[in-house]
């Protein structure tokens, strides 16, 4: 009964004559509507009753994990608890029902939020000025790519066509570069996990417009080579950007600003609680140092000498990113969690994420290979090298195994360049208690891999579907209800 | 201090960092350290534990209070009536869409990576791409862009990959917020962007044809351009037809298929998102299934599992950044689906009659208001054949009329003095009842020139 009911699909359940809301009622005189050929004729959206809507959603809402339920160590995702107080905030009428145009003298208290936000995410990464406007994360890096292109044309320096990445990077990193107009050099890290200074060395030249780097890095580890790769890149005249997808490690330990960093972007997502709404929305801050400042997104908030607020275009701007100012409520939220934690709360963000892993690493570097073996930052990258060639299980099995104790997979085969890789990020927000069920689980998973490996291969098992076709999904595209498929059995 | 025989360890305890002091205390211990600062040594030590300037931490009860009063500087529509649109639209929001969105289960899980625990969030985005189809009438649909001024620039990006051409039109009076967005991310691309009207396109048949043209139905002043004509652009040449919309007037009106459209993008924000000063929102993307490999962003597929029964995973994924790397259709790696559920909810709500009702209920508003408009002196309509949203010309400057509505609780118009002199772009939906409209129409009335 569950899954059959569960998985009908909202045209399936419609039945004509079924209304789903009630009409405000028409209190203007009825005015003469445009002639049949400008109209269209059938509008193909399910009727169905209001209580089977809310029966249907939260039924397969049922389906998913989430931070609320689980533990979801998902590394590279910062999948910490997001406070509910935020959310409240973020509803507050005067926050949640104002138009993006209304006129500036209508609007001082959402800008006010801005302003600070502004100052607090510069003052936390060591910057000089932010905008708020990239809508995401990738969007933000695509705005730090596209002001580093405007930084040196500004110059009328136009042979710098270069950015380098090395191989760890995110995805989002060589996508949003090329996206700017750059080709991309990827460069391998070394054994240690930093980036490979000769290799580095070997690639810089008067072409290399910059640098993205993640730190800490993807492998979850600090760069000790940071400072020679700043004055690397700073000596060839190129500027560096600092993917801040993991800011949560160093929030208080160190200002990106004061080590080098020209820009840094950070998820408010991620380290500032933006619930990740299974995919979005996110939102992503951009700061940068003095040099940058003219080529910010627009707008940025500014305050003039009788403290009223306006958002301006920044001088060199390289343009808007979004058709309004950034995503407010994602902006509300970072806020209100700042505020709530304060420097105290920060300071302790940092020192919780890294403990948590580390104390991750020590327990399970037995169990499982621990590719670098040094003291790692708020995640750690473990690998299932060892028992796929043992007993013929690898990492996706070992992920899989994991949702039947109820716990979200670690982020797998990722980062690239580490064979059956699981990535674990704990998060600040879970307890010890919730850390030492996950370490016996991944032991019981790791014995059960010896004894029983088809019941790792074939998990997980208690879940509304096992493990589902991908490649059927992309050869045969069935993307709406239009073109559905029928249950094979 | 290191060396030191204590175990050092912050001793503030925050609510959401469940570990105390002492149980910290035990974790550095079995890690095998001193002190928490040995785990950050990698850090070059001159620049480790700088000062951080912010202000302590407040409790809820004082931040509420706190925001609470900066929130209230704000002028909300709803204390207002607002008749402000432009691309952002107040309508009336059911209450299941926020009870349904603010559930746990669909706001605090992650992208479906995985999708044996994610099939709510994967059955959910499929609802919302056949909606979106059935909506804008085409045949596939992504999962959801940051917006829609986003969503019709990644469509100009596109539209460049398939045609491998890196000329663009902008055809007729396309909203300055989305011609912005289009120039910042096509700015490196080497695409040339060019604005012509329609007639002068059609008129001049020896151009080479671009990638794409790129029109807004109904337009930025809200006219609704003719289909005829524009069945004559699409067919023009082999460049594709991009069109921006909106959705509450594509639950009304003929569908861009009807004039061939390729590509059709909109501002999903009127469909059950609040306006929340311009984001999160989330945009709408549909097109020809011809085009399905060039799409951006997540896209869920049907499938079956390894017992055949159904269920839905993210598909095409060799199209995007965390497989391709630099060689992706785009950088985009959300697909903002909470946002997208919101429409989704409020479509299911709504419904086949309830969309259609609700549309023709912003028409009859609108033309009412409209008509008695352009019946004061010294004010005209400015736009012929319109839905919800119409332009008007005013005696004086419209800062001023709309200081003055302003002081009578009323938020006016966006100000399109660029485009008509003392210019005012109106939008009427089914927020306004005819007690504001009547006023907001006695108000006008009462604006004269000095």
């Amino acid at each position: 009964m569950k899954n059959s009911n569960i998985r009908k699909l909202l045209m399936d359940r419609s039945i004509e004559g079924k209304v789903g809301a009630t009409m405000p009622s028409i209190d203007v005189p009825l005015q003469t509507l445009p002639n049949k050929k400008f109209l269209r004729e059938n509008l193909a959206m399910p009727e169905v009753s209001e209580n089977e809507i809310v029966r249907y959603f939260s039924s397969i809402s049922q389906m998913n994990f989430s931070i609320d339920h689980n533990f979801y160590p998902l590394g590279s995702c910062t999948m910490k608890y997001n406070p509910k107080l935020n959310d409240d905030i973020a509803g507050f009428p005067g926050f949640n029902e104002i138009h993006p145009l209304q006129n500036i003298d209508t609007i001082q208290g959402a800008l006010e939020i801005m302003f600070d936000l502004q100052n607090i995410l510069a003052e936390i990464t060591g910057m000089s000025g932010t905008s708020l406007a990239p809508m995401a994360g990738a969007e933000a890096e695509l705005a730090g790519m596209l002001m580093i292109r405007a930084y040196h044309r500004n110059r009328e320096d136009f042979k710098r066509k270069k950015v380098i990445i090395p191989d760890s990077a995110h995805g989002t990193n060589p996508a949003s570069a090329v996206m700017a107009g750059f080709e991309v050099i990827s460069i391998p890290t070394d054994t240690n996990g930093n980036t490979d200074l000769e290799a580095l060395k070997n690639v810089v030249d008067a072409s290399t417009a910059g640098l993205m780097l993640t730190q800490p890095s993807t492998l979850g580890l600090f760069d000790t080579n940071i400072l020679e790769v700043v004055k690397i890149i700073n000596s060839n005249g190129g500027l560096i950007y600092g993917d801040g997808a993991n800011l949560n490690a160093i929030l208080g330990k160190v200002k990106p600003g004061e080590i080098g960093f020209d820009l840094v972007h950070s998820n408010l997502h991620k380290t500032f609680t933006q619930p990740h709404g299974g995919g979005g929305p996110g939102a992503g801050a951009i700061m940068v140092s003095d040099k940058l400042i003219d080529f910010l997104p627009d707008p940025i908030v500014t305050k003039d000498k009788i403290d009223k607020f306006d958002l301006s275009k920044p001088q060199k701007s390289i343009g808007k990113m979004g058709a309004f100012h950034g995503n407010f409520g994602a902006l509300v939220r970072a806020y209100s969690y700042i505020r709530t934690l304060g420097k105290e709360g920060i300071n302790n963000i940092s020192e919780d994420a890294v403990i948590n892993a580390n104390y991750l690493r020590i327990k399970l570097k037995d169990t499982l290979d621990l590719p670098y073996d040094r003291i790692c930052s708020h995640e750690v990258v473990f690998s299932a090298k060892t028992i796929k060639e043992k007993y013929g299980v690898n990492a996706l099995d070992i992920a899989k195994r994991l949702i039947d104790y109820d716990i979200h997979p670690p982020t797998m085969y990722f980062p690239l360049i580490v064979e059956e890789a699981l990535l674990v990020e704990p998060t600040e927000t879970e307890s010890k208690e919730t850390l030492d069920e996950f370490i016996e689980t991944v032991k019981t998973i790791c014995e059960e891999a010896k004894t029983n490996p088809n019941l790792l291969h074939n998990a997980p098992h208690n879940t509304p579907n096992t493990r589902l076709n991908e490649a059927l999904a992309a050869r045969n595209p069935k993307l709406n209800w239009r073109n559905t498929i029928e249950e094979a059995n | 201090m290191p060396g030191a025989k204590k175990i050092m360890v912050n001793e503030y305890q925050s609510t959401y960092s469940p570990n105390t002091p002492k149980i910290k205390k035990q974790m550095l211990s079995d890690i095998g350290v001193d002190s928490y600062k040995n785990l950050f040594s990698d850090i070059p030590e001159k620049y480790r534990f700088p000062e951080l300037n912010l202000p302590a931490p407040t409790s809820e009860l004082d931040l509420k209070n706190e925001l609470s009063k900066i929130a209230n500087k704000n002028s909300t529509p709803g204390d207002y009536s607002s008749f402000l649109g432009a691309g952002a639209y107040r309508h009336f929001i059911p209450s299941v869409v926020k009870q349904i969105t603010s559930r746990s289960e669909f706001m605090t899980s992650y992208t479906p990576y995985q999708p044996e625990v994610s099939q709510g969030t994967l059955q959910a985005h499929f609802e919302f791409q056949s909606m979106v189809c059935e909506l804008t009438d085409m045949e596939v649909a992504n999962a959801g862009m940051y917006d829609g001024a986003t969503s019709a620039a990644e469509a100009v990006l596109m539209a460049c990959r398939v045609n491998k051409k890196l000329k663009v039109e902008i055809v007729g009076t396309v909203s300055p917020l989305y011609t912005d967005v289009i120039t910042t991310l096509t700015q490196a691309t080497g695409i040339e962007i060019s604005y012509n009207n329609i007639e002068t396109i059609l008129q001049n048949n020896n151009d080479e044809a671009p990638a794409c043209y790129v029109i807004q139905q109904p337009n930025f002043l809200g006219e609704i351009s003719d289909l005829d004509q524009l069945k004559l652009l699409s067919n023009k040449n082999n460049a594709l037809l991009i069109v921006i919309s909106e959705p509450m007037f594509l639950s009304m009106y003929q569908t861009p298929s009807y004039y061939n459209a390729d590509i059709v993008v909109a501002e999903g924000q009127p469909f059950g998102v609040s306006l929340a000063y311009g984001g999160p929102y989330a945009g709408l993307f549909a097109c020809k299934k011809d085009y399905i490999r060039q799409l951006p962003g997540r896209i869920v597929g049907e499938t079956i599992d390894s017992k055949n029964k159904k269920g839905y995973v993210l598909t095409l994924q060799t199209r995007e950044q965390h497989i391709k790397r630099e060689r992706a259709t785009s950088n985009i790696c959300t697909s903002v689906g909470l946002i997208a559920l919101m429409s989704t909810v409020y479509m299911a709500l709504q419904g086949k009659k309830g969309l259609k009702y609700l549309s023709e209920l912003c028409y009859h508003k609108s033309h009412y208001a409209a008509a008695k408009i352009n019946n004061l002196p010294g004010f005209e309509l400015q736009t012929n054949n319109f839905f919800k949203e119409f332009a008007i010309s005013c005696p004086i400057p419209v800062k001023e009329v709309n200081e003055y509505l302003h002081e009578n609780k009323i938020i006016g118009g966006y100000d399109i003095s660029n485009f008509i002199k003392n210019g005012m772009l109106l939008a009427i939906t089914e927020m306004n009842s005819k007690e504001e409209i009547d006023n907001l129409i006695t108000l006008l009335s009462q604006v004269k020139p000095l």
